[in-house]
C-alpha cells in the first residue's frame, strides 16, 4: 500500500515536472487573454509577430466571456492544477490579487531598463506593481466617461454639442420630442454601471467620485450628492426606449450609427462598432466627455500579468515580452485598433483619429491633476464583490426597484456587506 | 419489423394498417389531431433555427439596421466561410475548424466508456442484485446533482496530482465520471422492465456473467443506448466550463473556440457569423440524432422474448 | 490441475464479478462527487475569497448569504422555473412521445426536428430567442407588421414575467428530449400485453392510462431526475437570454452560485450557497428515491 502511495506521488511529480519543463523550457510563453474579436485579436498578433522575430513562440490560450470572468475561472483552474500560463491578461484588482496569492513574477529589472515609473500614469501604476515591484505591463487604457452622439442626428435637430447636465438633458428631450430614441443603451448591469461612473462623477466631481468609490467613505456614498446622482440616474431612464432591457451594447451602438438614437454613453471601445459602420469618429460620431466631467478621466485598463516562472529562458521570455509591450510601436498599432489610448503618456498621437487624439490628450491631462481614477463599473476602484455590489443597486435602481434616497441607502448597506 | 404485430392485428378486421410502432390503434379524426400536434410542435422548434439560419445567411449590415426576422435583401454565404476557416477565434484567424478535431477526440471515447459503463452497471443493479444495491443506487444518482462550480477547483487539483492536466485524457476523465450517474441511471431503468427469468434462465443453462450482458442485454438495449448517446454527446459536446479550464491549446474544444468567436466584450459583434458558428459547431450532435435516431426501432425487445 | 477447485474458483469469480465491474464507478464517484462536496462543505466555512483558503470562519458565510436579496431572488425563481419546467417538459415529452409512436409517416423527420435544440450550445442560440422575444425586434414587431396593432408580448422586459420567458426557452430546449425517453420506454413495452388488452375491448384511454404509463414508471423516474437536474443547474440559459435581468429578477441559483465564486471573489459565500442548494435537493430527492426504489424492490 504505502509502496503505491510513494509510486503515484514519484509518478504525479514527475509529470508535474515534465509540464514545468514543456512550459518553462524555452518554447516561449503563453498567454491567457480574452481578445478574441476581429480587431483585436489581429492587434494582439502585432505582438505575436513581435516576439516571434526575437524567435518566441506564442502559445495562444483565448477564453473569451463576461468580460474576462471566465478566462479568470479557467485561471484559478491552471494555477491550482500547477499548470499556470506565463502572461495573463488581467483587469485591475485582480491583478492584485494574484500578487497578493504570491502567484506572480518580477519585471523590475526590465522596468528600470526602460524607465516604466517615468511613462507611466500613477493611476495605473497602482494596478502594476505590488509592495513597489513591476508585476504586469499595461497595454491600454480604455475611458468609460465618454458620450458618443450621432452628428447627422443632432443637425437635423439643430442641436449643439452639450456642455452641461442641463443642456445634455434639454437635447436628450429635443430628440425624443423628435420621435427618436435618446439614449441608446442596453439594460444589463456593467453597462447602467458605466453610465453610473459617468453621472456620479458629473454631479459630484472627481473628490467626490473618490470619496464614494475608491475610498468607499459612508457618508459620500449615503450623501445628498448620491441621492443626486441616482435622480440624474432617474432623469436618463426617461430616455431610453422601451426596449433597453439585456440589449448588447453592440446593438445600442448601431442604433446610433443609424440614427435611430442619438446618443450613447459608453466607454471608447464603441468607437469600432462605429468605425465598422463606416462612420468617422470625430465628423460623423461625436466624441465627448459626459459634461461635467471634463478633465477628469475614468479609466480602466487591460494588462499582461507574468506569473512565477523558475527557468531561466522563461525568466527572458517574460521580459521580452513585457518589454514588447510597452513598445511604442505596440502601444500605438493596438491602441489605434482597440479604441483605448496608450499606456504611456510619451506616444506621438499621429497614428490616431481625433477621438483618439483626445482621449491621450485627456488622459495627460488627468494624470497630471490627479483626477485620472480607477473606473467603479470597470473593476479599478474596488475590488470585485464591492463592484459587485454596487451593479446591484444600481441596476436595481436604474429598473425601479428603488427610489433614489433608497438606493443611496442601500449602497451604503451593500458595500459594507462586501467588504 | 416483426411479423408478429402484423398478424396481431388481423385479429379486428376493422383496423386494416398493419401496424409497425404499437399495437394500439387510432381512428382517421383522432390520426388527423395526432399530425397537426406533431406538426405544430414542429413548428415551435424550428422557429429559433430558422431566426438563425435566416441571419447567418445576411450582411451585418442588415441585422444591425435592425431587421433580424426579415429575410435577406443580399443573400451572402461568407459568414458561414468565416465562421468555418478564418474568423479570428484567437490570434490566429483560423475559424472553428482546428477546433472540431479536438472535440471529436474527446467526445468519442468519453460517450463510449460511459455508454459502456452505465451499460453494465444498470445490469449489475438490476440482474446480479445484492445487499445494500439500492443505496449504492441511491449514492449513483444524487452524484448527478452535483453543481460544477464546486468541482471545479478540486478536479484541477486532481488532474494536477494525476499529470493529466491540460489533456485530452483528463477531459475524457472528468466527463466519465460526471456522466456515469446519468448513463447508469438509464440503462437501470430500462432493464428493470426487462424480464428477469430470462436472465436466470440463461443462467440455468450455464451462461456467465458477460455472456448474458453480451447475448441477452445488448441487442435489446437500442432504444435506450440511443438515449444515453444522445445525452452524453451533446453534453460532453456543448460543455464549455470543464473545456476552458482543464484544456490546452491543443485540447481545447470546440465549445472554447465558438465562445470566443461569439462572447467577444468589447470588441465589435458579427452576429451572422456567430450564428454560422453556433450552427456549424451543432452539426456533428446533429448527425448523432439522425443516425442514432434510426436504433429507436421497436421488436427488437419482442423479437428477444419469443426467443 | 484440480477441475474442482477451478469450477470452484469460477463461481467464486462469477459471484464477485458483479460488484467488481461495478467498483470502478463506485469509486469514482465516491471521490470526485462525495470527496468535492465535503472539500465544499469544508469551504463554506471558511473565509475563501479568490482561492480556497485554510481560515476557518465558522457560520458566517451562511450568516452573509441568508442576509442577500438576491438570494432569496434566486430561489424563488428557482421554486417557479423547476415546477413549471419539469411539469411542461414531461407533459409535452409524454405527449410527443405517445403520438410519435402511433406508426407516424415522416417520424424519421420529426425526431431530430424535436431533439436538436439540445445539440445547440446556447451561448448563441439565447442570442436568437432574445431577439425573437425582444418587443422591439420579435414576435411583437412582427406582429404589429403584419397589422395585428393590439398584439402585445413584451414578457422579456418585465421584472415580474421575464422568468417565464426562461420556462419557454428552456423547456423549447429539453423536452424533445425528455419525449426520448419516453419514447424508449414506449419501444421497450411488449407488444403482446397492449394486443392482449385491446381484445378485451379496453379504450386507447384507458389502455395508456391504465397499462402504459404505469409500465413507464421508471422512465418517469429518469426524467424527473434529468429535468430536475437540469433545473438547478440552469445557467448557460439566464446568462444568454436575460444575463439574470431585467435587473436581478431573473437570477437563479446556479447563477448566483457561480458569480459569488468566480466573479464576485466570495469563495466561501459561493460554497455556502452550493452547500444550501444540496442539501434542498436532498431534502426533495431522497424520501422521492427512496419510496420510488422501495417500491420497486418488492
Amino acid at each position: 500500500m504505502r509502496k503505491m502511495k510513494t509510486l503515484t506521488a514519484a509518478a504525479a511529480l514527475a509529470s508535474v515536472g515534465g509540464w514545468a519543463a514543456a512550459q518553462e523550457g524555452g518554447s516561449g510563453v503563453e498567454v491567457l487573454h480574452w481578445w478574441t474579436s476581429g480587431g483585436e485579436a489581429a492587434a494582439l498578433n502585432v505582438l505575436k509577430e513581435d516576439l516571434s522575430g526575437q524567435s518566441i513562440g506564442w502559445n495562444d490560450m483565448p477564453v473569451a466571456g463576461g468580460g474576462g470572468e471566465a478566462a479568470m475561472t479557467a485561471l484559478r483552474a491552471r494555477v491550482t492544477a500547477g499548470n499556470p500560463p506565463t502572461a495573463v491578461q488581467m483587469l485591475g484588482f485582480d491583478i492584485q490579487d494574484w500578487a497578493a496569492e504570491g502567484a506572480l513574477g518580477n519585471l523590475n529589472e526590465v522596468a528600470a531598463a526602460e524607465g516604466w515609473d517615468a511613462v507611466v500614469p500613477a493611476a495605473l501604476q497602482q494596478f502594476s506593481k505590488y509592495e513597489g515591484n513591476w508585476i504586469a505591463a499595461p497595454v491600454n487604457v480604455h475611458s468609460t466617461n465618454w458620450v458618443w452622439a450621432n452628428k447627422a442626428v443632432l443637425d437635423e435637430l439643430g442641436i449643439a454639442q452639450p456642455t452641461t447636465w442641463d443642456e445634455l438633458v434639454a437635447a436628450m428631450e429635443a430628440v425624443e420630442a423628435a420621435g427618436k430614441v435618446a439614449l441608446a443603451h442596453g439594460g444589463q448591469a456593467w453597462q447602467d454601471a458605466t453610465i453610473f461612473d459617468g453621472v456620479v462623477l458629473s454631479t459630484g466631481g472627481p473628490e467626490f467620485y473618490k470619496a464614494a468609490f475608491i475610498d468607499l467613505d459612508p457618508e459620500a456614498l449615503g450623501s445628498e450628492t448620491m441621492v443626486q446622482a441616482f435622480d440624474r440616474m432617474s432623469q436618463l431612464r426617461e430616455f431610453v426606449d422601451d426596449n433597453f432591457s439585456g440589449r448588447d451594447w453592440n446593438l445600442a451602438s448601431a442604433m446610433v450609427a443609424n440614427g435611430e438614437a442619438a446618443f450613447q454613453i459608453m466607454g471608447d471601445w464603441a468607437k469600432g462598432e462605429f468605425k465598422n459602420a463606416g462612420l468617422t469618429p470625430g465628423e460623423d460620431i461625436l466624441c465627448f466627455r459626459m459634461p461635467g466631467t471634463e478633465g477628469a478621466v475614468t479609466f480602466n485598463s487591460d494588462q499582461f500579468a507574468m506569473f512565477n516562472v523558475t527557468d531561466e529562458t522563461a525568466v527572458t521570455n517574460q521580459a521580452a515580452m513585457a518589454s514588447a509591450i510597452m513598445s511604442p510601436e505596440f502601444q500605438v498599432a493596438f491602441n489605434t485598433v482597440k479604441g483605448s489610448v496608450p499606456a504611456r503618456t510619451d506616444v506621438a498621437d499621429t497614428e490616431f483619429d481625433a477621438c483618439g487624439k483626445q482621449g491621450m490628450a485627456d488622459l495627460a491631462a488627468a494624470a497630471e491633476a490627479g483626477t485620472l481614477m480607477g473606473s467603479m463599473a470597470h473593476g479599478h476602484a474596488n475590488r470585485a464583490a464591492v463592484k459587485n455590489a454596487i451593479y446591484d443597486v444600481v441596476t436595481a435602481h436604474f429598473n425601479g426597484e428603488y427610489d433614489s434616497q433608497t438606493a443611496a441607502e442601500e449602497l451604503v448597506n451593500a458595500v459594507e456587506a462586501a467588504m | 419489423m416483426s411479423t408478429i404485430s402484423q398478424e396481431a392485428v388481423v385479429v379486428r378486421p376493422a383496423a386494416p394498417v398493419p401496424s409497425q410502432d404499437t399495437a394500439v390503434r387510432t381512428s382517421r379524426v383522432a390520426r388527423t389531431f395526432i399530425y397537426l400536434v406533431l406538426l405544430l410542435f414542429a413548428l415551435f422548434y424550428l422557429l429559433p433555427f430558422a431566426i438563425m439560419v435566416i441571419n447567418s445567411v445576411k450582411p451585418l449590415s442588415e441585422i444591425t439596421g435592425g431587421n433580424m426576422l426579415a429575410l435577406p435583401q443580399d443573400w451572402t454565404i461568407a459568414p458561414w466561410l468565416s465562421a468555418w476557416s478564418t474568423a479570428q477565434i484567437g490570434v490566429e484567424p483560423t475559424g472553428l475548424r482546428p477546433y472540431f478535431l479536438n472535440s471529436i477526440l474527446m467526445v468519442v471515447p468519453a460517450v463510449a466508456i460511459s455508454t459502456i459503463l452505465g451499460a453494465l452497471n444498470g445490469y449489475v443493479l438490476t440482474k446480479w442484485r445484492f445487499r445494500g444495491d439500492t443505496i449504492l443506487f441511491g449514492l449513483m444518482l444524487f452524484a448527478c446533482f452535483i453543481p460544477f462550480q464546486i468541482v471545479l477547483i478540486p478536479m484541477a487539483r486532481m488532474l494536477g496530482l494525476m499529470g493529466l492536466a491540460g489533456s485530452t485524457p483528463g477531459l475524457i476523465l472528468v466527463h466519465v465520471v460526471y456522466g456515469l450517474g446519468f448513463t447508469t441511471l438509464y440503462f437501470r431503468n430500462y432493464y428493470a422492465a426487462f424480464p428477469t427469468e430470462l436472465v436466470r434462465a440463461a443462467m440455468m443453462d450455464g451462461a456467465g456473467f458477460f455472456r448474458i450482458f453480451w447475448r441477452i442485454m445488448l441487442p435489446v438495449s437500442g432504444p435506450i443506448a440511443v438515449v444515453s448517446v444522445i445525452w452524453q454527446f451533446t453534453n460532453i459536446w456543448n460543455d464549455f466550463l470543464f473545456g476552458a479550464s482543464f484544456a490546452d491549446l491543443d485540447s481545447m474544444p470546440m465549445t472554447v473556440g465558438l465562445n470566443n468567436l461569439v462572447n467577444s466584450s468589447t470588441g465589435v459583434k458579427e452576429y451572422n457569423v456567430h450564428f454560422a458558428g453556433a450552427i456549424l459547431a451543432a452539426l456533428p450532435t446533429l448527425l448523432v440524432y439522425i443516425v442514432a435516431g434510426r436504433y429507436f426501432v421497436r421488436g427488437l425487445m419482442a423479437g428477444s422474448v419469443k426467443g | 490441475m484440480a477441475t474442482a477447485t477451478e469450477a470452484d474458483f469460477r463461481t467464486r469469480l462469477q459471484d464477485w464479478l458483479p460488484k467488481l465491474v461495478l467498483s470502478p464507478s463506485l469509486a469514482a464517484i465516491l471521490v470526485f462527487v462525495y470527496g468535492f462536496i465535503a472539500y465544499s462543505i469544508y469551504l463554506s466555512f471558511t473565509d475563501s475569497k479568490m482561492m480556497p483558503s485554510t481560515d476557518w470562519v465558522g457560520w458566517e458565510n451562511y450568516g452573509t448569504l441568508w442576509g442577500l436579496s438576491h438570494w432569496h431572488t434566486a430561489l424563488v425563481n428557482l421554486a417557479i422555473f423547476a415546477s413549471l419546467y419539469i411539469v411542461a417538459c414531461t407533459v409535452i415529452g409524454l405527449v410527443l412521445a405517445i403520438f410519435l409512436d402511433q406508426k407516424i409517416r415522416g417520424e424519421g423527420m420529426l425526431r431530430p426536428i424535436y431533439l436538436y435544440p439540445m445539440a445547440l450550445s446556447f451561448i448563441v442560440t439565447g442570442t436568437a430567442w432574445k431577439w425573437f422575444l425582444d418587443p422591439g425586434i420579435g414576435l411583437e414587431h412582427t406582429m404589429h407588421l403584419w397589422g395585428w396593432e393590439s398584439f402585445s408580448f413584451g414578457w422579456i422586459k418585465d421584472r415580474d414575467m421575464a422568468i417565464y420567458t426562461v420556462v419557454i426557452a428552456a423547456v423549447w430546449q429539453t423536452s424533445g428530449f425528455v419525449m426520448a425517453m419516453f419514447l424508449a420506454g414506449l419501444r421497450g413495452i411488449d407488444n403482446e400485453i397492449l394486443k392482449a388488452a385491446q381484445i378485451d375491448g379496453a379504450s386507447n384511454w384507458n389502455l395508456y392510462r391504465r397499462i402504459v404509463i404505469p409500465l413507464l414508471r421508471p422512465a418517469f423516474l429518469s426524467a424527473f431526475v434529468i429535468l430536475s437536474h437540469l433545473a438547478i443547474k440552469s445557467y448557460d440559459l439566464v446568462i444568454a437570454l436575460t444575463g439574470g435581468g431585467p435587473g436581478r429578477a431573473t437570477e437563479l441559483p446556479a447563477t448566483f452560485m457561480y458569480s459569488y465564486t468566480f466573479t464576485r471573489n466570495q469563495m466561501g459565500v459561493g460554497a455556502a450557497s452550493a452547500v444550501i442548494m444540496l442539501m434542498t435537493i436532498a431534502a426533495i430527492m431522497v424520501p422521492y428515491l427512496y419510496a420510488e426504489l422501495k417500491e420497486r424492490e418488492r
